[in-house]
């Protein structure tokens, strides 16, 4: 893994969040870890939720989007600290754990409306009975893809940075028919 | 939209996959053996039937995975979907309606 020395400089590819439906939420630190048949906690995340479900508080979670796939999001300077302690508590095992913090860029969409927003380009029932607080899955917002996590009352939208543009732009025009 | 029941996921929209051809054909042992003909067989003959054909799908948008599923060509409708590694679930509906 390529070493970086001293604070990453991470420009935000977003303008910075105002109120309203949708945000850019503040750059964080990310975590692809790939591993089979495994459930416990790991260095502060708790990975024994089921295929398509998130674990943790809005700004410190483990989403498992595939059935030996985990997103973990901490926020940003958390990084090397959750990276230490990830590899301590799996030593021994076969893992992956890969830094993705720099690929995405987070969206947050909230209020009641939230789902109808994201309905726009999703094709998946975001009703509470179908997506209830806690679930998270990969899927299309339009012609992006992205990962959507629902934690906190709130949906997640996470993307890669050079989607992002497009992902804020579409869900801030869609914003405006429920402002 | 037309839902593809994912056997990791359950039923999600069609647009999150990627169809990977026909299912189940086995890559010839030892290919040195086989003529030509028998190769391109392997290689480019498909069956294509009018009814339920097994496939490969990809989730690609979604849990990733690939796994098989059994679908009606003629009226879309998925019959089955299961793991890859497992039998076809249904050998009587071969040619099926």
């Amino acid at each position: 893994m390529l070493d970086v020395t001293g604070p990453a400089r991470r420009t935000p590819i977003l303008p910075p969040g105002a109120a309203g439906l949708v945000r850019a939420l503040p750059p964080a630190d990310r975590f692809v870890l790939r591993m089979k048949a495994f459930s416990g906690d790991a260095g502060g995340f708790d990975l024994t939720g089921p295929l398509n479900s998130a674990r943790g508080t809005s700004a410190r979670f483990a989403a498992r989007l595939g059935p030996d796939e985990w997103l973990l999001v901490c926020p940003e300077g958390e990084g090397p600290a959750a990276e230490a302690a990830i590899s301590a508590a799996l030593a021994g095992q076969v893992f992956s754990l890969v830094g993705v913090g720099h690929r995405n860029a987070a969206i947050a969409i909230e209020g009641p409306h939230a789902a109808d927003v994201l309905n726009a380009g999703i094709a998946l029932d975001l009703s509470e009975a179908a997506f209830p607080d806690g679930s998270a899955t990969r899927t299309l917002l339009g012609k992006a893809e992205v990962v959507l996590v629902r934690l906190s009352g709130g949906f997640r939208l996470e993307c890669w940075r050079s989607f992002a543009p497009y992902a804020h732009a579409f869900l801030t025009e869609v914003a405006q028919e429920f402002a | 939209m037309l839902l593809v029941p994912c056997p990791y996921c359950g039923p999600r929209p069609e647009v999150e996959f990627r169809c990977g051809g026909e299912a189940h054909i086995a890559r010839p042992a030892d290919p040195n053996a086989l003529g030509d003909a028998a190769w391109a067989e392997y290689l480019f003959i498909r069956k294509s039937p009018k009814g339920v054909h097994a496939e490969r799908w990809l989730h690609v948008h979604g849990c990733g995975r690939w796994f098989n599923a059994l679908r009606n060509t003629v009226t879309d409708s998925f019959v089955a979907s299961y793991k890859m590694g497992t039998p076809r679930p249904d050998a009587d509906m071969q040619g099926g309606k």
